[in-house]
């Protein structure tokens, strides 16, 4: 690599606070880690964002395809101030969320991914990432555009966000915005977590990060399991 | 066809392969299907089609078998069940195919709330504002007040139903939770927030696509085609005031135990003779409600024999061993049908990791409108 051509390739990185790690029980009773990713973990996290490129339901083809591409332009630091959540059940990744840093008052929101649904792990996921811009990144707005009904559902309408001028980074549809006013409306609603990590819960999550099969993701989002012919 | 958000398929599909799955399990051949009958709410409002009876018939070549699409709100399974009953003992038809179903996935959450709330009253109910989830929260505040039904017991009824869930392929939801992650956690209201007071999201069922279907027949033709019998031995339906507000006691099911007393009545059983039940339990509190109402348990003893494990499906009265409406899920038209359904397969020994230990009778209510319009259904194993 030639460095000093590398250093012009790379942005210049904003020092952002690290996001503190949390606990949340979800309604199977399972307790969800939610913990900042260090970029030397992208590889695992683009296995398991790799089996929803083939998936087209709920749009996950395209958020997959986006996300896989995000991550790997923060890890080949191509990207600016990006940072990256991830949901840990027993270890196990179960879902991603990232954004970055426009300015220091001002997040872009990028994608949020769930593997295993039905238990509102993209809302969790979602609500984190908002409470890292708002609460520990000191930032007035977040700018969040959605690429699926669901994701419209979630975020636009439950926590009342509002529409914006210009375009998102994604491109696409009205960006709408999270306030910190609007954030802090909704936060005792919607901001799950618990703190801190009980250590032996924390360790599991940050020893190793798992990541199923392809079978087992896909069968996690399109729920195939024992269903009959 | 499993109840699920069916993404691909339009109301038609899942009719026809529910009807042609029933039609392949009851052995017809080249047997002429007479008349068919399918219980579907909405259909036009959900789906912009109506005529569904006619629309199978076309799309199953069964021409030119009679058909007719039956509406009674979430009853319409139940009373597309009872007229194909009504046919073939009328010796109207001797085969019979009774579909339900109902495909709700295709408008928005909102959109789909509202039109189920059109079966409620239109001038002193829907006019202000009454959704179905929003008259059971005000039943469920009454009945766990004059009851004393906890919280904890509806979350037991949630429990139960999605352990049993977890065990139907066929089921919308096969997620086992748990009573610290629905309820007692301090974090369990972000899993669980409140729908309509005291109602949670997970006391309520979810909004599914799918279908049901079932043969009805003489006892001649059912012999000839060797399969277990398994007959109609009651049905039982009653009216109740279309306004909750109107009844001299909003907690009391009128009609539900109207329903159940007429079916026991032609069926010459008992309560205490009924081996597995499917309730109606859009709401978790409809479950405890019509187990009590149907007189497996005295008005006030259903949340305790919950609780004591009775109505599990080692219990000594199985309720909902298909996970019911909680977990199975509720097409509105499709639920009074695939009620029989399970009930057929349990009492066929055909109902794999939720099998009942041999039932011999099984008992179904289908709850239409917020129980204005009831069927009660009674099934009996022959031979």
């Amino acid at each position: 690599m030639d460095m000093e051509l590398e250093a012009y390739l790379r942005p210049p990185e904003y020092p952002m606070p690290p996001y503190p790690a949390k606990v949340i029980t979800l309604a199977t009773g399972a307790k969800m880690v939610v913990r900042q990713a260090e970029r030397e973990e992208v590889p695992e996290l683009l296995e398991g964002v790799r089996p929803t490129l083939s998936v087209e339901r709920d749009y996950y083809d395209i958020v997959g395809a986006r996300l896989y591409a995000e991550l790997l332009g923060w890890y080949r630091y191509r990207v600016r101030d990006e940072f990256c959540l991830v949901g840990q059940i027993d270890g196990f990744l179960v879902g991603i969320v990232n954004s970055r840093l426009y300015s220091p008052k001002l997040g872009i929101s990028y994608h949020t991914l769930a593997i295993e649904r039905g238990l509102r792990i993209g809302a969790h996921l979602f609500a984190a990432k908002m409470e890292h811009h708002i609460e520990f990144l000191g930032q007035d707005e977040v700018l969040i555009t959605a690429e699926s009904p669901i994701g419209f559902r979630r975020w636009m309408i439950e926590y009342g966000l509002e529409k914006r001028d210009g375009q998102h980074e994604l491109g696409g549809a009205t960006p709408y915005a999270l306030t910190r006013e609007l954030y802090f409306k909704a936060k005792d609603r919607l901001v799950a977590g618990e703190r801190p990590v009980p250590p032996d819960v924390l360790e599991k999550a940050t020893r190793s990060l798992k990541v199923a099969s392809e079978e087992e993701i896909l069968e996690k989002i399109l729920g195939v399991r024992e269903r009959p012919v | 066809m499993p109840f699920e958000r069916h993404e691909y398929k339009s109301l038609m599909d899942l009719l026809a392969v529910a009807s042609l799955r029933a039609m392949d399990d009851a052995g017809l051949g080249d047997r002429p299907v007479d008349a068919v009958y399918v219980g579907n709410m909405a259909s036009g409002l959900f789906n912009h089609q109506v005529s569904v009876a006619s629309a199978l018939v076309d799309r199953l070549s069964l021409m030119p078998a009679t058909a007719e699409r039956i509406e009674n709100g979430p009853a319409s399974g139940g009373s597309a069940i009872k007229n194909g009953f009504l046919a073939v003992a009328a010796g109207f038809a001797d085969v019979v195919l009774v579909a339900g179903g109902e495909k709700m996935r295709g408008v928005s959450g909102p959109r789909s709330t509202d039109i189920v709330s059109a079966m409620a009253q239109p001038d002193v109910e829907y006019i202000y504002g009454v959704t179905l989830p929003a008259l059971a929260g005000m039943f469920a505040r009454l009945y766990m007040d004059k009851f004393r039904i906890t919280p904890e017991h509806l979350a037991m009824v949630t429990i139960k139903n999605h352990n049993n869930g977890a065990l139907n392929p066929y089921a919308h939801i096969q997620m086992i939770v748990t009573l610290e992650g629905i309820l007692t956690h301090p974090q369990a209201k972000f899993n669980n927030p409140v729908v309509a007071d005291p109602l949670r999201l997970y006391d309520c069922c979810p909004v599914s696509d799918g279908a049901a279907a079932v043969i009805l027949t003489t006892e001649e033709i059912a012999r000839q085609l060797k399969k277990p019998l398994v007959k109609i031995a009651g049905i039982g339906q009653a009216t109740d005031t279309h306004a909750l507000q109107e009844r001299s006691d909003p907690t009391d099911l009128k009609a539900v135990s109207c329903a159940a007393e007429r079916a026991f009545a032609m069926a010459g059983l008992t309560p205490k003779d009924v081996d597995v039940a499917e309730l109606h339990d859009a709401f978790t509190i409809l479950e405890i409600a019509e187990s009590e109402h149907c007189g497996f348990f005295e008005k006030g003893e259903g949340a305790r024999a919950l609780a004591a494990g009775e109505t599990q499906i080692t219990g000594s009265l199985p309720i909902n061993p298909s996970g019911g409406l909680k977990a199975r899920g509720h097409p509105v038209g499709a639920t009074g049908v695939a009620q029989v359904v399970e009930l057929v397969w349990q009492l066929r020994g055909e109902a794999g990791k939720r099998q009942v230990k041999d039932p011999e009778v099984g008992f179904a209510v289908n709850f239409g409108g917020f129980g204005n319009n009831v069927v009660a259904t009674v099934v009996r194993r022959e031979g």
